[in-house]
């Protein structure tokens, strides 16, 4: 027996795959959007099953935080880019097969281009700006996408676009209010969610390509990891939410998706880019107990929750600068202000801590 | 008549239940959601799909039966 036999051997033994199937598994080609607690599961079965040739992109580097539920990194990996840590990994796991690493940010340029060069996308994507941009990138291509997205101990799982089968707009044709579905980094997650969720949309790639079981095909599945219950949900075709983007397609490459899904831009400064400004309007908007404090930048202190009643006593012109404890709250403070008049404003990624730590870094 | 209402995802945290029964008559979806409104009036800022027995509807679907309704929000999380 050849290697490549015995590394797939507890699969072909199986009759509903065999050596036929195998062979299907090796011709297949599927892009995994993100990299992420969905892509990681979704990847390493994935390759490790035999997928001919996988496409992995995802801008994002690899951070601590990221490590509970991403599961083909390590210490080593911290500072990398996701796609690229994950292909050096997967080549590991089996390097029979192709795997191509984009380390870049899926975007309208690139999307149609990237979609058409495989037969399958699976959405491991964590906002609704992106996940809008990958069904319609889908429906123009004519690729199916298996969704899979969670929230907190809640998952969903679906097939979209498959043999004349809904697409993800049927089921929400129009994305939340922004702000309104708080993300992993702001609730929390628990680590083996995405594993299963992913795990489930890998799942489904397989039956796709291998052409066995029922496909999740126009159904929601929902998943519960708290009461272990699963519940699935037909979902209804709706031909004129398919052909308004069908409609659109000329002009895919120009449309904001972000605007769409009402996500004000926030512009973001790094730590290391701020001490030395001069001129700038330094906004602290932690509570008043919470350290450490960065005096260097002379900053206001306005507590998040007072923003609004003290807007008043703000320099309108002045570039402004708001940080907080990590990063979140700054962004929250950034919408206010936008929304008061404020143009020239940013925060600091990372906050006071990714601050106190240059700080401490210079310090010799 | 009975029905079994279901809370996914923020839902069930709006209302702090995954799970309830209600005595009410048949009537639209659209007159079941602003009675689950005046009860927890947070539904309310939340966008979610109705299924009545796993099935999604829209909001003119009038409910006869015993049947059991599912909210199902969105989720972004990955």
């Amino acid at each position: 027996m050849d290697s490549l036999h015995s590394r797939y051997h507890r699969q072909i033994i199986l009759s509903e795959i065999g050596t036929i199937g195998q062979e299907k598994l090796n011709a297949a080609k599927v892009l995994v959007i993100g990299a992420g607690g969905l892509g990681c599961p979704a990847l390493q079965y994935l390759v490790a099953a035999g997928i001919g040739t996988i496409g992995i992109i995802d801008f994002d580097t690899v951070e601590t935080s990221n490590l509970h539920r991403q599961i083909l990194y390590g210490e080593s990996s911290i500072g990398k880019n996701k796609a690229i840590a994950a292909k050096n990994r997967l080549t590991d796991l089996n390097p029979d097969i192709i795997i191509n690493a984009y380390p870049e940010k899926l975007t309208t340029k690139n999307a149609l281009t990237l979609f058409e060069a495989y037969d399958i996308i699976l959405d491991g994507t964590d906002n609704f700006s992106t996940r809008y941009l990958v069904n319609d990138a889908a429906v123009i291509t004519k690729k199916p996408l298996v969704y899979g997205a969670i929230f907190k101990f809640e998952g969903q799982v679906a097939v979209f676009n498959y043999k004349n089968g809904p697409t993800y707009r049927c089921l929400f044709p129009e994305p939340p209010k922004a702000g309104s579905v708080p993300s992993c980094s702001e609730i929390g997650v628990l680590g083996v969610l995405p594993g299963i969720i992913g795990s489930m949309q890998a799942n489904e790639v397989l039956k796709i390509v291998l052409g066995i079981g029922d496909v999740l095909n126009g159904k929601l599945m929902m998943y519960d990891c708290l009461s272990a219950q699963f519940s699935s949900f037909a979902i209804p075709r709706v031909d004129t939410q398919i052909s308004k983007v069908l409609q659109a397609a000329k002009k895919f490459k120009t449309t904001d998706y972000d605007l769409f899904c009402g996500i004000i831009s926030i512009k973001e400064v790094q730590a290391s880019e701020v001490f030395g400004l001069k001129n700038i309007q330094f906004i602290d908007v932690r509570e008043a107990h919470e350290t450490p404090k960065i005096e260097s930048l002379h900053p206001l202190y306005i507590p998040l929750g007072s923003l609004e009643e003290k807007v008043h006593t703000l320099d309108y012109n002045k570039e402004t600068i708001v940080f907080c404890q990590s990063g979140v709250r700054s962004k929250k403070a950034v919408e206010i202000l936008k929304q008061q008049g404020f143009h020239n404003i940013s925060h600091i990624k990372g906050g006071a801590i990714a601050l106190f730590e240059y700080q401490s870094s210079k310090v010799v | 008549m009975e029905l079994t209402i279901k809370y996914f995802g923020m839902l069930a945290e709006v209302t702090a239940i995954h799970e309830e029964q209600i005595q009410i008559d048949s009537c639209s979806v659209a007159q079941l959601l602003e009675k689950l409104k005046d009860q927890y009036p947070k539904l309310g800022q939340n966008d979610f799909k109705v299924a009545v027995n796993q099935q999604l509807v829209d909001h003119t679907y009038s409910i006869n039966n015993q049947v059991e309704i599912a909210l199902l929000p969105p989720f972004a999380g990955g």
